[in-house]
């Protein structure tokens, strides 16, 4: 939603493309580049692209991360097929990695290459948006990590409603070499980057050689609720997922369903031993019950985040309940502890609240031996259209199926039965 | 209007967009406040004009349905609010639209997945105009008491136990648009209620932040204290604590920013709002909620004391005498929808109409049962669908055959006969498709395609009053009928028609029995004799093996007979022979013909001197 990073590959692909479009053709941007991912066939590949063969090359993992110098996973001025034998080795394999995030271990599957360009100058470039206004940073310094010199960097700061054409860079850049051509790219960049949707845009380094500028690391976010009016400058983009971040089959498995509907559905596994378990309508009330759950100090047995809401139907509510059932039972608590089920919500605007209980009490229904095995106690809070039925149906299937389970309504206080619970479990 | 007041009693709104339900319901709410007349004045919708009927209580008003902002706000200058429901595609232009006019100074924004680009730049000119965004990404707000936008504070019955309908002493503002009936709940459970309360949206730039609201409250005499709900991402709390701490809000503010839970959450797990992602340190809830507390809002220690806080920090200012406790009203009842009626099961009535070949309701429509995505699954066919919808039956494939046949022999006979005819010349005098067909269509009956229902029922009368053939042909000429089915233009004994040879080998092939055929060909053998095209011809082979086909698949005689009574045998011919008519219609337009006058010397005029005077 909103801001979502892109590849290096991408990012300088739309940049080659636009570059020379939005400079009248006086500027360059190197678009010789290409990504390496399992399918890809490198012998076809340098058929196509001579290149590759001609001359030394730079390849490096393009998976949003950076810091891959750092991380040994960067190769320059090498040939052909040094690179190839150096992508074979690492394709496919695990790798821990060390962010200012903090580390990640995920599996190294793309690989951008480009030529070596040599150069002698490294410097920064960035554009960010805040509110009411685009900032350009730029340093003389690039190359390190940014943070470290900060006071050697400039800042242009440019009013949201501003024309991009009309800016002044050239002013505000310290005396160096081709100062004027690298004003004039970066204004041109900067129009790019308005017009393009980007929301965040960064070279570190950026290097200047023969004439041309030339990106060396370049870090993209791209704003994707542009994407129907930028389909034709954007092309075929992928929003790849950050990197180490895999989904369980059981998170797929919802993330499946919730594509295919215009209804939301969300499933994060934190904790499959927790025993604090959530199925929550709406986005904002489903963060409130995580919070209580940590705030009341119960962070290391909340078993899941998830939510839905936008009125999904029986058999999505169904299917969803069955998933965090089938989750929540297959194990008994080694200490023969109960688990809790939080069946929250706050008060809904339109949702018809015993229509969407429907699909949930018929998997609890299905459920129900599981559910008694696993000594599970069930919390139910829910307001909004028809809610009083929804609660006498859930009042009722408690009795039905013999699993303890308590009921409320919009007189008591929408996390209060996340307290009810933890104070059993304690 | 003060310049902190966006809405008052007497706004007049204009809503963007076909939102009929939204209309009603913010007239639902102005009647349950007791007000004069309706908020809205005019719905936005460029697709059409006219008027639109809703609810004002048990009656009914009209509201104008206008084409454009511009004669919105021409005709409506007292209207300063425009609710835009326009998509995320076309709000921005809308929006600056809004703007851009000298008399709308509010407008909520409510589509989701505007760019960030547009949101800022919304936010910009509003400000630089001074007026006020409310969204995007929103449900909007209420002016409790006064003024609703569009779909916000839910059901009447929520409206109504959140005392919505009268002014309490409560400023509310949230990200959240779906938590904000929440907020609602637990003010009037806990304090004398709200005031006013908006959603900015959950986007990372809405066009108005929670300080912008919070500052117009501050300035609000009728409210006394402030609750906010925000959320992790951002660091637009921080304006907030900056704003506490120089004075700039001074009224007790009761705060809680959520996504504490962040923290045990893997990597950067983004929540449903685009806004709601912390990139720094500084953004988590947990920071935020630290410098609240240090800047002297009230902050609870988890939502789950929040109300508590609310309830104290409310009753505190009771026995101070900052706040008199809003006065109860008793707000007329609306009367309940009647979907909603039936839905709840109280109330009932009998339909006007019946349908038992097909049913759309459900989330698959079917065809007698069959859903449609079964009838393309397992090759129905069009003769299995007539099955479906004409008899109602399950058809098994050598049935479908015969009727698929039987509508390809009859699609068409050539431009000559009358109802081809018919379809050209109005073709050529420039009709429409629909037009030319029925033209043609109109002219079937008893002397034109009208032959197959004619011949099933000659023969079976024949056959059921055990008429020997000779018996039959002789009955008939005495009552001077002519047996329907029988004769042909130009097909003979020795020449016979490969149509209906067709049918009748194949009927021969699949049928255990061919009752009706055998008599008819018996008959044929009769009428041979006395000249030799007298044959059976294909509406009356049609007809009677239509009739033996339905015996083959165990109709009664009765149900037979209701089947030709309703015309049901012609049905296969208007079926087959539309395909030949409309052929004919587009095969005159791709020719351009003009139109048609027929030749004066091929009719014989023979018209008296004078009129025979009579009378």
């Amino acid at each position: 939603m909103a801001q979502k990073g892109i590849r290096e590959y991408d990012a300088k692909r739309l940049l080659a493309k636009a570059v020379p479009q939005y400079s009248d053709g006086k500027l360059r941007f190197d678009g010789r580049l290409v990504l390496v991912s399992p399918e890809t066939d490198l012998a076809a590949l340098a058929e196509e692209e001579p290149w590759l063969k001609q001359e030394k090359l730079v390849v490096k993992p393009d998976q949003l991360f950076g810091k891959r110098g750092k991380n040994k996973l960067l190769l320059v001025n090498a040939d052909f097929d040094t690179v190839k034998a150096w992508i074979d080795e690492r394709m496919n394999k695990q790798v821990t990695i060390e962010q200012t995030t903090g580390e990640a271990t995920g599996t190294l599957a793309h690989f951008l290459v480009e030529p070596f360009v040599p150069h002698e100058e490294e410097y920064y470039l960035a554009f960010t948006s805040k509110r009411d206004m685009d900032v350009i940073h730029f340093s003389l310094h690039g190359g390190v990590d940014i943070e470290e010199v900060w006071d050697t960097v400039v800042t242009i700061e440019v009013p949201v409603t501003a024309d991009p054409a009309g800016i002044d860079v050239l002013s505000h850049l310290p005396d160096i070499a081709n100062k004027e051509a690298i004003a004039q790219f970066i204004k041109v960049l900067y129009t790019i980057y308005c017009d393009y949707y980007f929301a965040y845009l960064e070279f570190n380094p950026l290097a200047f050689s023969n004439g041309a500028v030339v990106p060396l690391d370049t870090v993209a976010k791209l704003d994707d609720t542009a994407a129907f009016q930028c389909a034709e400058k954007w092309g075929k983009i992928e929003f790849p997922k950050a990197f180490g971040s895999t989904a369980s089959m059981e998170e797929a498995y919802i993330a499946s369903l919730d594509e295919k509907t215009g209804a939301s559905l969300k499933l994060t596994l934190l904790n499959p031993k927790g025993r604090v378990w959530t199925l929550v309508a709406g986005g904002g009330a489903s963060v409130i019950y995580a919070d209580t759950v940590v705030d009341l100090g119960y962070g290391n047995e909340l078993a899941n985040y998830g939510e839905y809401s936008g009125n999904p139907t029986t058999e999505l509510t169904y299917e969803y309940t069955k998933t965090i059932l089938d989750l929540m039972t297959r194990k008994p608590d080694p200490q023969g502890r109960p688990k809790y089920l939080l069946i929250g919500g706050g008060i809904a605007n339109f949702t018809d609240v015993a229509k969407t209980f429907t699909g949930i009490i018929k998997a609890l229904e299905e459920y129900k031996d599981k559910l008694r095995e696993n000594h599970v106690k069930i919390y139910v809070r829910r307001g909004g259209p028809n809610y009083k039925e929804g609660l006498e149906n859930m009042r009722r299937l408690g009795e039905r199926i013999g699993v303890p389970l308590e009921v409320y309504g919009p007189e008591t206080h929408m996390t209060r039965i996340v307290s009810l619970a933890l104070e059993e479990a304690r | 209007m003060k310049d902190y007041e966006l809405f008052s009693k007497d706004t007049k709104a204009f809503i963007y967009g076909a939102q009929t339900r939204a209309v009603q319901r913010m007239l639902d709410f102005d009647f349950m406040c007791r007000k004069d007349s309706p908020s809205v004045v005019a719905m936005i919708t460029p697709e059409r004009g006219g008027f639109e009927k809703f609810f004002w209580g048990t009656k009914e008003v009209r509201i104008p349905r206008l084409t454009s902002i511009a004669d919105a706000t021409a005709q409506y200058p007292e209207a300063d609010v425009m609710v835009n429901f326009a998509s995320q595609r076309s709000a921005y232009d809308l929006t600056v639209e809004a703007l851009d006019t000298d008399t709308i100074r509010t407008v909520v924004v409510i589509a989701e997945g505007v760019p960030e680009r547009r949101e800022r730049k919304l936010a910009a000119m509003a400000k630089a105009k001074g007026k006020w965004i409310i969204g995007p990404a929103t449900v909007g707000g209420v002016k409790a008491g006064a003024f609703k936008i569009g779909n916000a504070a839910g059901t009447m019955q929520n409206i109504r136990e959140a005392k919505l309908y009268r002014p309490g002493s409560v400023g509310f503002v949230s990200v959240s648009g779906g938590l904000s009936n929440e907020g609602y709940n637990v003010l009037a459970r806990n304090t004398d209620g709200l005031n006013e309360g908006i959603a900015i949206g959950g986007d990372a730039f809405p066009g108005s932040t929670l300080l912008d609201h919070l500052l117009r409250y501050e300035k609000n005499p009728d409210v006394k204290m402030m609750v906010c709900l925000g959320e992790l991402g951002g660091t637009a709390e921080y304006e907030i604590a900056d704003a506490v701490k120089d004075g700039r809000l001074t009224k007790p503010l009761v705060m809680w920013v959520t996504g504490t839970c962040a923290k045990v959450l893997p990597g950067q797990v983004q929540f449903g709002h685009a806004g709601a992602k912390a990139d720094s340190t500084a953004e988590t809830a947990d920071a935020k909620n630290d410098a609240l507390r240090e800047a002297g809002v009230i902050v609870p220690n988890s939502f789950d004391d929040y109300h508590e806080k609310i309830k104290e920090t409310y009753e505190r200012l009771v026995s101070e005498g900052t706040i008199t406790p809003a006065e109860e009203f008793e707000s007329p009842n609306i009367p309940i929808d009647y979907a909603q009626a039936v839905a709840e099961g109280l109330v009932r009535k009998p339909t006007n109409f019946i349908s038992t070949i097909c049913d759309e309701s459900g989330e698959v429509h079917n065809y007698c049962g069959v859903p449609i995505d079964e009838v393309i699954g397992k090759n129905y066919g069009i003769g299995g669908v007539i099955g479906l919808l004409w008899f109602k039956k399950d058809i098994p494939t050598y049935a479908r055959e015969f009727m698929e046949m039987v509508l390809q022999i009859i699609a068409d006979h050539g431009p000559a006969v009358s109802g081809a005819h018919n379809t050209i010349i109005a073709a050529r005098a420039g009709k429409d498709l629909i037009s030319s067909l029925v033209s043609g269509l109109l002219t079937i009956g008893p002397r034109f395609g009208g032959a197959v229902n004619g011949a099933a029922e000659h023969f079976l009368y024949g056959l059921r009053s055990n008429m020997a053939p000779r018996e039959f042909v002789a009955h008939m000429k005495l009552k001077n009928v002519r047996i329907q089915g029988i004769g042909h233009r130009l097909h003979t004994v020795e020449n016979p028609d490969k149509r209906v040879e067709l049918m009748i080998g194949y009927a021969k092939a699949h049928f255990h029995k061919t009752e009706l055929l055998d008599y008819a060909q018996s008959v044929e053998q009769v009428t041979t004799q006395k000249k030799n095209n007298l044959i059976l011809n294909v509406d009356g082979c049609i007809g009677v093996l239509l009739v033996d086909l339905l015996k083959e698949l165990k109709f009664s005689d009765p149900e037979i007979d209701e089947m030709i009574d309703a015309g049901l045998f012609n049905a296969l011919f208007v079926l087959g022979r539309s395909i030949g008519f409309m052929g004919h219609y587009f095969d005159q337009k791709r020719l351009k013909s003009g139109l048609y006058r027929h030749p004066l010397d091929d009719i014989l005029y023979d018209v008296p001197e004078r009129p025979e005077k009579v009378g």
